[in-house]
């Protein structure tokens, strides 16, 4: 047990269980921390894992966030990544403005969608990334103005909208899951420094809450990758609270 | 000798007429056609339905009146995540939208550039793309049970792209790490555009990059314009990175920031432009 791990830290360890299991697939992650996630899981437990710059490359080395010492070891323009995204050999970690408790998700606006009340970046590739492979998401900010009963727009479809197969919501307070009887988000685990309560009064719909453990400490390998190797600037601190 | 298609961007500009439906390669805030657009900015020309892979092109028609529908995925300005005219101009309702998703988006083009009415595809399936955009049609497969989203062809009557090379004849080159959809935008479309950081001869394309960067050939191309800089304050790698500081204060002129920045940045002609950008 690493008592000195940050909350940033077990995010991270969070974000990189969501990948576990998943073999020779591309893993996309936007943000900081599912981005560490995403390398912390193919240094540790899935080497197989291919991981991209965001911009055109497949890049082989364990790459500090921020840095651009890229050992290539392949080329991915937007076009092929549609390849993948269509062939299902994918998994890719989003953002999402709302969320409710099936993991329909909106990137798209708030209120009508006609003239919205406030408009978002658009509904991007998420309509088609969660109909054809895995998807997690990414909440920094744990909220009921993120997690609610219904969302204002389905861009990201959840279980039961025909998702491929909606894995794991990680959040700054918890990790949850969609391995219940009917595919409804259950509390998986709580991160430290947050009790069960505050994640059940953090969230607008009414999650599946039994035999919540909590989350797994990075371990010594781990906290040493993350501060030595991907993170040394320590840029994961800067998207949550601590 | 085959024609030389170089022109200049008024003549672009006098090719156009309102209402028409124009579509602008890039990506983002990355390779766009921004003197084109820069020049459709300060033009006569209304009720545009702009096609994009959305950025500042968007953004910018949308701040001066010359759009009155997008066909759009996302409109961002990536290192700004939100465009701000577009949400400006999305929350003010004065655009109407057709959002898809953006692998739809690409297959709406690639049905106008192969000239089939429709692609299937399960991106769209189960979302609200489906509810907002009535018209969409589901198909179901000839072969089994599958029902999939049939995209219609997006075709447009015109298209710009921003490439690093070209020659006079529209043999167009891109040297940064992404084609991004040019090539697809110039099939999809009546007349093609294509605007460049340098017009080179036809046997130096080759000393620029390799052959695989000749990916647009001038069978595809209508009109060259050469506008150095051009793609300006979008990125253009390898000739020159986004102008972050610059892409800030566009994104900061809003409200009555915004006449201060059209007087100086858009009611002017692109020599003008330039050296304004250069100070």
């Amino acid at each position: 047990m690493s008592i000195e791990a940050t909350l940033a830290e077990y995010c991270a360890v969070a974000c990189a269980e969501a990948f576990r299991g998943d073999g020779e697939v591309l893993a996309s992650a936007f943000g900081y921390i599912p981005t560490l996630g995403a390398r912390l899981a193919r240094a540790t437990f899935e080497p197989d894992l291919l991981l991209s710059d965001g911009e055109a490359y497949l890049v082989a080395n364990d790459l500090p966030l921020g840095g651009s010492d890229k050992v290539i070891e392949g080329w991915i323009p937007f076009r092929s990544v549609f390849d993948v995204v269509w062939s299902g050999r994918r998994h890719v970690m989003m953002g999402a403005t709302q969320l409710d408790r099936f993991g329909n998700q909106n990137i798209s606006a708030l209120g009508q969608h006609e003239k919205p009340k406030v408009q978002l970046i658009g509904s991007r590739g998420a309509p088609g990334n969660t109909v054809n492979h895995a998807t997690s998401y990414w909440v920094p900010n744990h909220s009921p103005r993120v997690f609610v009963d219904a969302v204002d727009f389905i861009s990201g479809v959840g279980t039961n909208h025909g998702a491929a197969d909606i894995k794991r919501i990680v959040t700054n307070l918890c990790s949850i899951d969609f391995v219940t009887a009917d595919r409804s988000a259950r509390l998986r685990s709580v991160h430290p420094f947050h009790s069960v309560d505050d994640v059940i009064s953090n969230t607008g719909f009414d999650l599946v809450v039994e035999n919540v453990t909590e989350s797994r400490a990075p371990t010594d390998e781990e906290l040493k990758l993350i501060r030595e190797v991907l993170d040394p600037g320590g840029l994961r601190d800067t998207e949550i609270k601590s | 000798m085959t024609a030389d298609k170089r022109v200049t961007l008024d003549e672009v500009v006098s090719s156009l007429s309102d209402g028409m439906t124009i579509g602008i390669g890039g990506w983002g805030s990355r390779r766009k056609p921004m003197s084109i657009v820069r020049a459709i900015a300060r033009s006569s020309l209304k009720d545009l339905t702009v096609v994009s892979y959305g950025g500042p092109d968007v953004g910018l028609l949308c701040a001066t009146g010359k759009v009155r529908h997008i066909v759009f995925g996302f409109v961002t300005l990536d290192s700004i995540s939100i465009e701000p005219h577009f949400r400006a101009a999305r929350q003010a309702g004065t655009v109407e939208v057709t959002e898809y998703d953006e692998g739809m988006f690409y297959l709406g083009l690639l049905a106008a550039a192969w000239r089939v009415p429709f692609l299937p595809t399960r991106a769209g399936l189960g979302s609200d793309i489906m509810q907002v955009n009535p018209s969409l049609r589901t198909i179901r497969s000839p072969y089994g049970p599958d029902e999939l989203v049939a995209v219609p062809a997006l075709t447009l009557d015109a298209a710009f792209v921003h490439m690093n090379r070209a020659d006079t004849r529209g043999n167009a080159q891109f040297l940064g790490p992404d084609l991004y959809f040019d090539d697809v935008f110039l099939m999809a479309a009546k007349q093609r555009f294509v605007s460049t950081e340098r017009v080179v001869e036809t046997e130096d394309l080759l000393r620029q990059g390799p052959v695989q960067t000749l990916r647009i050939n001038r069978s595809m191309v209508d009109g060259v314009v050469e506008t150095p800089h051009g793609a300006h304050f979008t990125s253009c790698e390898p000739d020159y990175p986004r102008d972050e500081g610059f892409q800030r204060e566009y994104a900061g002129s809003i409200g009555d920031k915004w006449p201060g920045f059209l007087a100086r940045y858009v009611d002017v002609d692109e020599t003008a432009y330039q050296a304004a950008v250069a100070q």
